[in-house]
């Protein structure tokens, strides 16, 4: 039988695969994006993970609205980011640092 | 080593090695692709905990959609691929450091101590009759139906959010838009004029022509 310890590591394991992604994808903000998309799918395993095994299917509906905000999120990202370039020429994480903070 | 489990390792292994691909591959679409991978196994591992519903909505909505909206983006935007990589290696020692530590942590809270088959029994399996979209949809639609609506609602800001941001008005010059303001206060008599006028009478035509 799989055991809850094995979605919960595979779903760390995810989360630690995106993580390193936003910190070594320095110069691209669409790769950054998608490293987050597979933070938020690493989540989610572990959410349904816990909703299967503990037999309440709350879990599930919170898996299906963090799926309808990642999907508004990523169309706002990528407007911004289309933005961006078309005034920038450039996507590169390093020339956006004109808002100091 | 039942076969289920079988499955469950061989698609978790598809997942992680199409991640690692994902964020070290240097051409953008090669990287959406290595996701679209990441997530078509994820929605078998779904599969595999009874989420059937979410399992095909993740294809659904994200290889769908999601991610062939990156990959529209990616193609309209005219990128250099060459420099995306350049601070990779710089960035390497404290990406690995960090994502280690973190899954280190992880593992000391989720790891099989606290969450192993003894801690937490594996649950029956559900009859096949018992359908997961119904399971869904009754609490979906009656106690979380207000935050479903607000997600509707939320879908909706986000269309509207991303269309304004990226409509881009051009000089009239250049293209002509369709003022729809201006065509609703249109009124017929700015337009068009009744004029009385004395009736003209035609002369009947000579016999010459009337012959030929």
């Amino acid at each position: 039988m799989i055991a809850l310890s094995d979605y919960l590591i595979f779903g760390a394991i995810l989360f630690m695969i995106s993580m390193a992604g936003i910190f070594l994808n320095r110069k691209n903000v669409i790769v950054l994006l998608m490293s987050i998309e597979l933070l938020l799918l690493a989540v989610n395993t572990n959410l349904i993970a816990f909703s299967h095994y503990l037999g309440d299917v709350t879990g599930q509906i919170f898996v299906f609205f963090i799926l309808t905000v990642a999907a508004a999120e990523a169309a706002v990202g990528l407007a911004i980011i289309v933005l961006v370039f078309r005034n920038r020429k450039s996507i590169n994480v390093d020339d956006l640092g004109t808002i100091k903070g | 080593m039942t076969f289920l489990q079988f499955i469950f390792y061989l698609l978790a292994a598809i997942a992680v090695i199409a991640g690692l691909k994902m964020i070290s591959v240097k051409n953008p679409v090669q990287a959406a692709l290595w996701l679209v991978l990441a997530f078509i196994s994820t929605a078998g591992i779904w599969l595999i905990a009874e989420a059937e519903f979410l399992g095909l909505a993740l294809i659904l909505v994200y290889v769908g959609a999601v991610m062939v909206l990156f990959l529209f983006v990616v193609m309209m935007l005219d990128i250099n691929v060459a420099e995306f990589k350049e601070g990779f290696t710089r960035y390497l020692p404290l990406g690995v450091l960090t994502a280690l530590a973190i899954f280190a942590l992880m593992y000391l809270v989720l790891g099989p101590e606290r969450f192993g088959l003894e801690q937490v029994a594996a649950p029956a399996e559900t009859a096949s009759a018992q359908s997961n979209t119904l399971a869904l949809a009754v609490p979906l639609y009656t106690e979380h139906v207000y935050a479903f609506i607000l997600a509707a609602v939320l879908l909706l800001v986000g269309i509207v959010a991303a269309i304004t941001l990226t409509l881009r008005r051009r000089p009239n010059t250049e293209v002509l838009y369709q003022d729809i303001d201006k065509q609703i206060k249109t009124r017929a008599q700015d337009r068009f004029e009744m004029v009385k006028m004395p009736a003209h009478v035609e002369k009947p035509l000579p016999e010459k022509e009337k012959e030929e």
